[in-house]
């Protein structure tokens, strides 16, 4: 017999005494003779499988047994023995809190879960993750599908507008069929499809000042896939201002730009451009141009970036700005940082709640197409053809650039570039009667104007531009 | 009362009633520390009698998970808190701990290393400032706890502590 010295915790069991006897040879002997005495004290000392609790220490004579022979410690009869609790807790973990994965699941993403970086723990917080997609075009395609294909639980798209042809070089989210559609309903189709385990939000609406914090407000990240710059500052300031990282890609022709903003201690767009261009300096991509490949590389890079985020792995793009060129292809990495001065993430911030974005970039809301030219000196398409077929003398002056009349061309045009006008008038003909010909009639414009100042008499401006021609007149030509 | 009465009663308080007095100055006590080991988690030991705390003794975290979401309390310092309340005459009735940015609700880890019959507070630190504060009771079987109630300067079992005093 020897004795062994009950915690409090444990007197309930052992009719409320502070020693009580057992029998055995061993530390293991005595304490199963302990538990067949006092049954009640089983469940708290040993575990499902058997084994001694981690919190639940033996002491021989003031020796833990972890140091001697466990539970194969010898007892002499004059030995005492005590249990000595550890007492241990603490608040849930993250993982504690994250949801399970179905078997179905863990089938999808096996090829995550072997990864010891993402794990069944990463698969569960990208499960947890809510995104946030500020449209559904060029990067919006690839990052949501890829978001999508890699489990992210909740994806959130923000777009108002129909798939157009023009669209479908780029915007992998859509297809043929899908032309005339709102792209919200063909991208949820097609990410449904591609995972049905998450959920899909769909926000068809314009993102403003007015609606943009409350749109972002249930989302971790948001991933800013926008292509002009009052949005793009109205998403950076709504990021800073709610605390949530903004994975920043654009694209233009063949280069393209990535960056993650507005994390705690890291720069927002601000940092980089506290000030928009000015309006028509750069150009968007349906005036310049995008190759159709570029948004695939920059909206992966925005999408490897937020499953980086989610999962804490890795060396984030913060405070780091990407710059791809995709005609060299070559990447520079410019170095970002937080500027205290910021007017929006600084230590003294000038903007605090969201602005006008369309007045601070200097673009007028809803302004109509400008107008460069008055009526006296336009002619449309029907009239320039009536008076071609009466045989009137008229030189028509295509103004566009030379890979645009590569498309399509009003037959018998001369053809200057309208950055060429300057030097190449004098090959014009100051009495002739002169019909300048653009794309829709803007630059056009520019050129009758410009012809009129250095003393052009008789120039017309050919109203809505060839698109307007191919449309009333010669519709076998193709459009743009 | 006899004292096998009063034994008994005390075996009801702590199987079904689930109530715990403290004094304000232990209530004080415990906001303080939680503030203090802010973001870690702070714990210490509940000394008193018959549901009612009148002492604490503040134990040092020696957990090696990470203090901002664990601690542990190691059996030196249990075997020293067992040890102040013999020399007060009173006893150990459970420990508190913090809880970081995370309400005063018990974790999964919590339950798994619970013991029976001890009071658990848990005070929630939120931003660094001390706020809901709890109390809970391991159910005999292990299955879950059982919340109780905080009672702040007054005694739940006024007849217990006549027994014990009278």
């Amino acid at each position: 017999m020897a004795k062994i010295l009950i915690p409090t915790p444990l007197r309930p069991y052992t009719d409320k005494q502070d020693a009580v006897d057992a029998s055995g040879a061993t530390v293991g002997e005595l304490l199963a003779d302990l538990t067949r005495r006092h049954s009640g004290l089983k469940a708290h000392l040993y575990n499902e499988h058997g084994k001694l609790r981690s919190f639940v220490n033996v002491y021989v004579n003031d020796e833990d047994i972890r140091y001697l022979q466990k539970e194969q410690t010898p007892v002499a009869a004059n030995d005492t023995v005590s249990i000595i609790p550890s007492v241990a807790g603490g608040a849930p973990t993250v993982a504690e809190e994250l949801p399970m994965l179905s078997n179905d699941e863990v089938k999808r993403y096996s090829r995550h879960l072997i990864m010891p970086e993402v794990g069944v723990d990463g698969q569960r917080k990208l499960k947890a993750a809510k995104v946030l997609c500020i449209g559904a075009g060029g990067l919006g395609s690839p990052v949501a599908m890829y978001l999508a294909a890699a489990g992210v639980g909740t994806i959130g798209l923000v777009d108002f507008d129909v798939v157009d042809f023009s669209n479908l070089q780029r915007q992998i989210l859509h297809s043929t069929p899908d032309v005339g559609r709102p792209k919200l309903q063909s991208a949820k189709e097609k990410l449904q499809a591609l995972n049905p385990e998450i959920e899909i939000r769909t926000h068809e609406v314009a993102l403003s000042s007015q609606n943009a914090l409350q749109l972002f407000e249930p989302y971790d990240i948001i991933v800013d896939g926008t292509d002009n710059f009052p949005t793009r500052y109205l998403v950076n300031d709504a990021c800073v201002i709610l605390g949530k990282p903004n994975a920043y890609g654009s694209i233009f022709r063949f280069e393209g730009q990535a960056s993650v903003f507005a994390t705690k201690n890291g720069p927002c767009y601000r940092c980089l451009y506290p000030e928009p261009p000015p309006p028509g300096l750069v150009p968007s991509c349906a005036e310049g141009g995008v190759l159709g490949v570029l948004p695939g590389m920059i909206g992966i890079i925005q999408a490897t970036e937020t499953v980086k985020l989610i999962m804490g792995i890795g060396e984030p793009l913060i405070g780091r700005f990407l710059i791809y060129d995709a005609l060299r292809m070559r990447f520079r990495e410019l170095k970002l940082r937080k500027d205290p001065d910021c007017p929006v993430c600084g230590t003294h911030p000038t903007v605090t709640k969201l602005i006008d974005y369309e007045q601070f970039c200097g673009v007028a809301p809803a302004a109509p197409e400008p107008v460069t030219v008055n009526n006296a000196t336009e002619l449309t398409s029907l009239e320039l053809k009536q008076r071609l077929d009466r045989g009137d003398k008229l030189t028509i002056v295509d103004v566009r650039e030379p890979n645009e009349l590569q498309i399509n061309r009003i037959p018998g045009s001369l053809h200057i570039p309208l950055g060429d006008i300057p030097k190449r008038y004098n090959e014009l003909d100051p009495d002739a009667e002169l019909v300048m010909q653009c794309k829709s009639g803007v630059r056009s414009g520019k050129a009758a104007d410009f012809l009129r100042s250095v003393g052009f008499k008789r120039v017309l401006n050919l109203k809505g531009g060839i698109l307007d021609w191919i449309d009333k007149v010669d519709p076998t030509q193709p459009k743009y | 009362m006899t004292e096998g009465a009063r034994a008994e009663g005390a075996r009801v308080f702590q199987a079904s009633d689930r109530d715990l007095a403290i004094t304000a100055a232990v209530d004080e006590a415990i906001r303080a520390h939680g503030q203090q080991t802010y973001p870690h988690e702070c714990c210490g030991a509940l000394l008193g009698r018959d549901g009612s705390v009148t002492d604490l003794v503040a134990l040092p975290n020696t957990t090696e998970e990470g203090p901002r979401r664990r601690f542990l309390v190691r059996p030196g310092d249990y075997r020293q808190a067992e040890q102040r309340a013999t020399e007060l005459g009173v006893e150990l009735l459970g420990f508190y701990h913090s809880h970081p940015d995370h309400p005063a609700r018990p974790s999964q880890y919590d339950l798994d290393h619970a013991w029976p019959t001890f009071a658990y507070i848990i005070v929630a630190v939120a931003q660094g400032a001390a706020a809901a504060m709890t109390v809970w009771f391991l159910k005999d079987d292990r299955s879950s706890f059982e919340e109780g109630t905080l009672h702040h300067g007054e005694n739940p079992h006024p007849d217990a502590a006549a027994a014990v005093h009278g």
